[in-house]
């Protein structure tokens, strides 16, 4: 079988990457194969789970749900990037200070998923929390803590929101 | 500080990489020249196996090398198990890492490729040709051991693995008592899913023979010893290593082929090869749990006293032995149906079943949810026969705290306990007669809720290394400690203990912070290299802070001594005169002059002025074997409603009361109950794996097999009672299961309440709408056929 091979050009956590790839490869294992960025895990083959969530052009995507040559030309942010000049975003002090994560997994997609929530909807209920999180499967927390994470990561920003928002709030302005 | 840490939310430290993404999983690992393995697996449950030809598929781009089962013949050892029941039969049965005359189950592995890259190996995968003759399958464990049944292996008539027999006489109990209780209960398969696939990458170095496996194992030493036989590798030479695990629940404890086949080709190639699981490939070839027939029958009084509990229980042991697969459905099972209950007569006989499925193991709780759902899910059919409320007839049975420590009629000793007051303490909660009004109010509106009961014990932190002798366990059950302290007083802390998600590398600094006065944060624990940990038994069956806190403890406790004897010279008292209070030494009634333990361990490194005799250094290790099992107990309910028109199920309020002995971390206990919750209910309402008659799997990916999702759950309440374990010195019990353990038969309980009102008793999980549904149609229409 001959490979086919494309060149794509994306921006990933703010660096330009240039790459030939295969055109069934998919964003989740070109980040995590290519790039070497293994904090994106791979979790399932059906799209169900979630954990391989990063932010294509500002909104949470499961990675493994495009193929990095629809990605060419797109900005892509990992959980490598979510801790901004040493500063982590709210969502990782607010999953840490809760125990919103165990085994530690999911939580690249909790994360980035989350983030992304509590920018947009900062003043959600824990109903709609539960709902927003129907892509992730968690198999450790039973999403409680998962869930007043979340709350707290809402609280954080509102006390905070200028310094501690990060990224977020750049990638959905821009 | 020091006095505050036992007990103390302490923040978790595996956060700080863990939220970074900078976590080191299996799959994480890329070394250099390192080639991708892929395994070719059956697609039936059972056929012989007639020709596998591989030559198209070497041709293929990137293929390095193709195995097929009989190239592996006579190299490799048969894949082991590692528990015998005794006086069980037990049918030991060939398990080769790849088949090469039958396959027994969909998924058996046939043929392994390594290529350059993984979807060139997979790629290859699809041009191998397999001739298979299919055979008949079987695989339901009654089926299996029907007459004329195709059996899987030679040497297991009627498909038998396995039957045990234990406990007392019951037959003169079950002729004269005033009721007698009958159901049979089928607990379905479940398959465990922790979010990262299993995963093994090898490397091996020729000129030395060093072989160093990274794996996704929650038990690396086991896997060491028993891949050492496998490979003929002696353990010196073989290193496994379980960096960042992704979860396991019980599906990690396991040796499986895979590991094995992945660390042989890159023995045989000279170069590394990496293996990752797909989550379809889980599915079918990972370990999964429960699958059992439980015909019970429980003999009582009128007024509600329990004389006795016979359990005759079918389990499902899948088409070859798995590590622990045969020890689930009779130890940790067969021993403890009676629950928290003071249950005179009690016997458990188990038939272990081959069958053309995937090999069931130890799954959250391994045995004990099956045990507690089955006594559970029978008190309750008990209360409902002599007209009493589950919660008296629960009364009238529980054990009271005066009777500990307590011998059941199986023999083994429950340790310690209040379970009246962690009853009491639920139904305050719940405010239980209020809510039995409102139960009764809706129904007259035509709506239905129900109230459902756990009072569960469970026995766990396994546990002492004579019992696990006694009980057939091919290992110790002990575990190991090494704390060492370095010139600056910081210090590394090395545990046999294999954690993968339970926090332990904050639990375990707190431990040796409490004892040795030192900050948290100037500790890190060491654990899952059995190249940097001498020896240990790993993480399951919720024993690593009964058993191997207990090792830090005996280990710290040695490192305190040793640092007395240097302060008492140090500050020139008699060391009797010398007092130990928040990291400082100093002699007794004098606060002021003091050493601290930092100071006495740089003077143990520099070794210039040390007592006469003693040696410098400050390490100290531990083997810590417990005196017996522990305990956990507690209560929940769960309030459901369910929608008669729809079938659905709704979880309104979930109530927990659990006691796990004495709590070194509140956040980390509540974690996991909440954790073990969700996975409990997710088997009572979600969860079960399907198959068909030919064997195929039904549920074979996240869109056919319901794992819980947060918008199924309300806000779990939960609160906790306190009883130290006088079983291991921190008094701790273990919580990693309870939560599974408790929460099925609560919720299940709670539906058969609901559905009381229709007559309807008893239905099989999952409760899902389509079930439930017809249920309610069929009562109401045998009721309206009567009128």
């Amino acid at each position: 079988m001959e490979e086919e091979r494309h060149a794509v050009t994306l921006v990933v956590n703010g660096r330009a990457v240039t790459e030939e790839v295969e055109p069934r490869l998919l964003l989740s294992h070109f980040l995590r194969d290519n790039l070497g960025l293994t904090g994106t895990h791979v979790g399932c083959d059906t799209s169900q789970c979630g954990v391989c969530t990063v932010w294509v052009d500002g909104l949470p995507v499961k990675s493994c749900t495009v193929l990095t040559v629809q990605a060419d030309g797109s900005e892509i942010t990992t959980v490598e990037e979510l801790t901004h000049d040493g500063v982590p975003h709210v969502v990782q002090q607010a999953f840490q200070r809760e125990h919103g994560l165990q085994c530690g997994f999911c939580t690249p997609g909790a994360l980035m998923l989350s983030a992304w929530h509590v920018d947009h909807y900062p003043g959600a209920s824990d109903a709609e929390i539960r709902e927003a999180l129907d892509g992730l499967i968690c198999r450790c927390t039973g999403y409680e803590n998962i869930v007043r994470a979340v709350k707290r990561a809402q609280a954080l920003q509102e006390e905070a929101p200028a310094a501690m928002a990060g990224q977020a709030r750049e990638e959905a302005s821009s | 500080m020091s006095q505050m840490v036992l007990g103390s939310r302490v923040l978790r430290k595996e956060d700080v990489r863990l939220v970074a993404g900078q976590g080191q999983y299996t799959d994480d690992i890329r070394l250099p020249g390192m080639l991708y393995a892929a395994i070719l697996r059956s697609p039936h449950a059972h056929a012989r196996i007639k020709q596998v030809n591989i030559k198209a598929a070497q041709d293929m781009p990137g293929v390095v090398k193709i195995y097929t089962g009989a190239d592996l013949q006579g190299k490799l050892q048969s894949i082991p198990t590692a528990w015998i029941p005794p006086e069980s039969d037990l049918k030991m049965v060939a398990h080769p890492a790849l088949a090469s005359d039958k396959v027994r189950y969909v998924g058996d592995g046939v043929a392994m490729v390594v290529a350059h890259s993984r979807s060139q190996a997979e790629d290859a995968l699809e041009a191998i040709s397999v001739e298979y003759e299919p055979l008949p399958a079987v695989h339901d464990q009654l089926d299996a051991m029907k007459d004329g049944a195709v059996q899987l292996h030679d040497d297991a008539a009627h498909n038998v693995a396995l039957h045990w027999k234990v406990g007392t006489e019951t037959d003169e109990a079950f002729r004269t008592a005033d009721v007698v209780v009958r159901q049979t209960f089928r607990q379905q398969r479940l398959i465990p899913n922790p979010m990262e696939p299993r995963a093994a990458v090898a490397q091996f170095n020729s000129a030395t023979g060093d072989m160093t496996v990274w794996a996704t194992s929650q038990n690396p030493h086991i896997h060491r010893f028993l891949m050492s036989v496998v490979l003929g590798i002696p353990e010196h030479k073989l290193r496994l290593v379980a960096q960042d695990v992704g979860g396991g629940f019980g599906s990690k404890i396991a040796c499986y082929p895979d590991e094995v086949l992945v660390a042989y080709a890159a023995r045989d190639l000279g170069v590394p090869v990496k293996w990752t699981e797909t989550r379809a490939e889980h599915f079918t070839i990972t370990t999964h749990g429960r699958d059992h027939v439980d015909e019970v029958e429980l003999a009582g009084t009128r007024d509600g006293r329990v004389l006795a509990i016979r359990v005759k229980a079918y389990a499902n042991l899948g088409a070859y032995l798995s590590t622990a697969g045969p020890g689930v459905p009779t130890i940790l099972f067969g021993l403890i149906v009676n629950g928290a209950y003071d249950i005179p007569q009690a016997s458990t006989e188990v038939y272990g079943v081959f069958t053309n499925t995937t090999p069931v193991d130890a799954y959250r709780g391994a045995g004990r949810p099956e045990a507690t759902f089955l006594i559970e899910r029978i008190m309750d059919r008990y209360a409902q026969e002599i007209g009493m409320d589950p919660v008296q007839v629960r009364r009238v049975n529980l054990l009271k705290k005066e009777q500990f420590p307590f011998t059941n009629a199986f023999g083994i000793t429950y340790d310690s306990g209040d379970y009246h007051r962690a009853l009491d303490r639920a139904l305050e909660m719940l405010d239980y007669a209020a809510l039995r009004r409102e139960q009764a109010s809706l129904k007259a509106q035509g709506k239905y809720i129900g109230i459902g009961f756990s009072t569960y014990v469970e026995m766990c932190g396994l546990g002492p290394s004579q019992v696990a002798g006694a009980v057939g366990f091919q290992g110790g059950l002990w575990e190991s400690a090494t704390v060492r302290l370095h010139p600056s007083g910081k210090a590394t802390v090395l545990t046999g203990a294999s954690p993968h998600g339970q926090g332990e590398e904050t639990t375990f600094a707190q431990i040796v912070a409490q004892r040795l006065g030192l900050p948290v944060e100037d500790i890190d624990i060491v654990h899952g290299d059995t190249d940097r940990v001498s020896m240990g038994w790993g993480t399951y069956g919720s024993r690593s802070t009964a058993v191997g806190g207990g090792a830090l403890a005996q280990a710290s406790d040695r490192i305190l001594a040793k640092a007395r004897t240097i302060a008492a010279h140090m500050l020139e008292v008699p060391e009797d005169a010398v007092r130990f209070e928040e990291g400082k030494f100093h002699p007794e009634g004098n606060a002021t002059k003091s050493v601290s333990i930092q100071d006495v361990t740089l003077q143990a490194h520099l070794g210039w002025n040390l007592p006469a005799g003693l040696e410098p250094g400050m390490e100290a290790s531990a083997f810590y074997d417990p005196t017996n099992f522990t305990y956990p107990f507690g209560t929940h309910v769960a309030v459901v409603s369910v929608d008669p028109d729809t079938g659905e199920v709704r979880l309104v309020r979930y109530i927990a009361v659990d006691d796990c002995g004495t709590v070194i971390n509140p956040m980390i206990v509540e974690g996991q109950v909440h954790g073990g919750i969700v996975q409990g209910v997710g088997q009572a309402l979600y969860e079960g794996a399907l198959y068909d008659d030919a064997g195929q799997l039904l549920t074979g990916s996240f869109l056919d097999y319901a794992m819980p999702k947060a918008r199924f759950f309300p806000t779990i309440e939960i609160d906790r009672t306190e009883t130290p374990s006088p079983h291991n010195p921190l008094g701790v019990k273990g919580v990693g299961e309870t939560g599974t353990i408790a929460s099925t038969p609560a919720v299940v309980n709670a539906v058969m309440d609901a559905l009381s009102s229709f007559g309807v008793t008893d239905l099989a999980m999952p409760l899902t709408p389509p079930k439930v549904w017809a249920a309610i149609q069929n009562a109401q229409s045998m009721k309206g056929g009567q009128s």
